[in-house]
């Protein structure tokens, strides 16, 4: 179950320049505006958590980041120029995005599921080479599905097919992650598993964009966090400078303490409820 | 040595052309070409002439002219190929369609795409009054092409929704029927006759005057399935994770609809609606090679279908020559309601 690190080397991509900002978007699904003049700055080389409430537009803000919804006003900028002006395969190879959720087809296996995250990578003279093959490798035994390679995707459980989907993000091999809610499914273990690889991806030189719902996780992992409420921005910057009382209170109408970790010393955010209302 | 254990068996290939082959896939693809062959051979033998395996061989090797040869190269062979081909055309327009709409019976023959194609020939012979190849095959064409437009308006409004589609489809599939008939009713009686012998699809009296720029055309667009084979693969990931792998979707569900209605319309244009291959082989090589993925099985299995009905239909009843369209239409038929019941049970 240990990472080691030769292995997260080579997921690294050796030219880590991207960068990925949003300049004053506005992003709607037919009439609906989910977020209006939206700016977002995904500082180089951090690993960003977004945290919000349900429905303030997360998931929308990462697919208008991987280009697959186009702003109706306003740009994304990947490495200084429009998103919107590279070709689709030259953002894949730039930007990997793990979807909230995803389907199978039918009567796949786990290693076939991870391939096709190599298709940026191929054409059709070239459709499978040593490096796919090594970059498939590397993908599971980072997310321990190795074991799993043979199996077919729709007989795995919850916890086991979110750790193939990450493994086929991973085999996109891209200097910038865009990962929805990457540990659902999976139990403490895992996602504290799955965080500390992506800890490791990011120290190695890859920018990481995630959505987490666990707040402290959030906290402990982010080097730049981002609380959003009702598709804006409410705060952004270090999860110590910027988590306290009032800022929960205010992104979801909830009553909380602050206090330490006591292993990282990051902040621990301990909802009332109803027994802490008592009290007071 | 495979390092990956893919649950499959694939040969890695590194020529100019560097990819995994599917060793099951090969192999059921290789067993299907061989029966093909097998069964090609024993319908350029039999006939109201009868000749032996070394007379077709001499008469196609050219060591032998004369009556024998006419009767194998200008005869029987065009029916061979273009049965082979137009079986590989429908097959995978078939197989595109179901794809597309994640739906076995998402295939041109049930959405109507069939039908439309006919609707545009009958209106080019009955109401233009022409017969050129040319402008059968782009009436077919454009009705092909105007059946999909208007089952895609009608049906994609609020996203693809695979279902809405084929009732959609199987609605426009009735309503063309009914216009097809129409048409044959209010036309001169002797062109509406050899008009409506095109209503059951048949390959009776092909030759390579008539068959060879459709087997052109299928051939065409078969190998430009080819090419998109890939990115349809990715789109079965779903539309966010195909896109975020650098599948541009309306470009790319665009022409595999192009290339599946002509297909489709191409062979309609000379042998008319011929049902069930389309629907059908797909599935059939699905269970075989227990994946998608890969044209060839599909293509292979739709030749043996539409070649095997053909043959069928020339032999089935000694001293008539059947249209082919009426086999695979009795086939077919029974093929569609169990599917249809299946379908039915599971939704419920
Ligand atoms: N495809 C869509 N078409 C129309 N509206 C949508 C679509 N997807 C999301 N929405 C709406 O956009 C808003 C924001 O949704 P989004 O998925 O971005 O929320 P989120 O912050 O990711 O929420 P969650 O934490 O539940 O995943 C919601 O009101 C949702 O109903
Ligand atoms: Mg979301």
């Amino acid at each position: 179950m240990t990472i080691t690190k030769v292995n997260v080397r080579n997921q690294v991509i050796s030219k880590p320049n991207a960068r990925l900002l949003a300049e004053s978007i506005t992003i709607q699904y037919d009439h609906r505006v989910i977020s209006k003049n939206l700016s977002i700055e995904i500082p180089e080389g951090s690993f960003t958590v977004i945290i919000g409430p349900n429905a303030c537009g997360k998931s929308t803000l990462l697919r208008a980041l991987s280009n697959l919804l186009k702003p109706s006003e306003g740009q994304v900028l990947l490495d200084g120029k429009n998103i919107h002006s590279y070709k689709s395969k030259e953002v894949a190879k730039k930007l990997g995005l793990l979807p909230q959720s995803s389907t199978a087809p039918e009567g796949i296996t786990v290693a076939n599921l991870v391939a096709h995250g190599r298709y940026p990578h191929q054409n059709l003279i070239r459709q499978w080479t040593e490096a796919d093959e090594l970059a498939v490798i590397n993908a599971m035994e980072l997310t321990n599905t190795l074991e799993l390679s043979n199996r077919f995707v729709d007989e795995l459980s919850g916890g086991q097919r979110q750790r193939v989907w990450v493994a086929m993000v991973l085999a996109q091999q891209t200097p910038l992650l865009l990962l929805d809610e990457p540990t659902t499914y999976l139990d403490i273990a895992h996602q504290i598993e799955l965080l500390e690889l992506f800890k490791d991806l990011n120290e190695q030189g890859n920018t990481l964009i995630a959505v987490l719902h666990d707040l402290n996780q959030a906290a402990r992992y982010a080097t730049h966090l981002i609380a959003m409420k009702n598709g804006k921005v409410i705060a952004q910057g270090k999860p110590c400078e910027i988590v306290t009382e009032q800022l929960i209170e205010e992104v979801y109408g909830l009553k909380c303490m602050v206090i330490e970790d006591p292993v990282t010393h990051t902040p621990l955010i301990v909802p009332l409820g109803r027994a802490g209302i008592n009290e007071n | 040595m495979q390092r990956i254990n893919f649950g499959r068996k694939y040969l890695q290939l590194n020529g100019p052309l560097k990819m995994r082959l599917d060793v099951r896939n090969a192999t059921i693809t290789a067993i299907f070409l061989a029966v093909i062959v097998a069964i090609s051979v024993f319908a350029l033998m039999v006939g109201s002439l009868k000749l032996s395996i070394d007379e077709v061989f001499s008469a196609l090797f050219g060591q032998t002219s004369g009556f024998k040869r006419t009767i194998v190269v200008n005869w029987r062979l065009p029916r061979v190929i273009v049965a082979i081909i137009f079986g590989a055309g429908l097959a995978v327009s078939g197989s595109i369609f179901q794809s597309i709409t994640k739906n076995p019976l998402g295939s041109p023959d049930v959405i109507g795409f069939s039908s439309g194609s006919y609707t545009g020939v009958l209106f080019v012979l009955l109401v233009l009054g022409s017969n050129s190849f040319s402008s059968v095959a782009i009436g077919s064409l454009i009705g092909g092409f105007a059946t999909a437009l208007i089952i895609y308006l009608l049906a994609f409004q609020g996203g693809t929704h695979g279902f809405r589609l084929i009732i959609v489809g199987i609605a426009m599939s009735t309503i063309l029927g009914s216009i097809n008939s129409m048409l044959l009713l209010q036309s001169k009686t002797e062109v509406a006759l050899s008009a409506a012998a095109w209503g059951v699809g048949s390959l009776n009296g092909i030759d390579w005057e008539h068959g060879l720029p459709a087997v052109f055309l299928v051939i065409v667009f078969l190998l430009l399935a080819v090419v998109m084979n890939r990115p349809l693969r990715e789109m079965e990931l779903g539309e966010d994770t195909a896109k975020s792998h650098g599948v541009r979707i309306n470009r790319t569900q665009g022409l595999l609809i192009i290339i599946a209605v002509s297909l489709t319309a191409s062979a309609t244009a000379v042998m008319g609606p011929v049902t069930f291959v389309a629907l059908a082989a797909p599935q059939i090589a699905l269970r075989f090679t227990k994946t998608t993925g890969s044209f060839a099985p599909t293509a292979v299995i739709g030749s043996f279908l539409l070649l095997g009905a053909d043959v069928l239909a020339q032999r089935i009843i000694p001293g008539t020559i059947l249209p082919v369209g009426v086999v695979t239409l009795s086939i077919g038929g029974l093929y569609l309601v169990w599917l249809l019941f299946r379908q039915a049970r599971t939704a419920s």
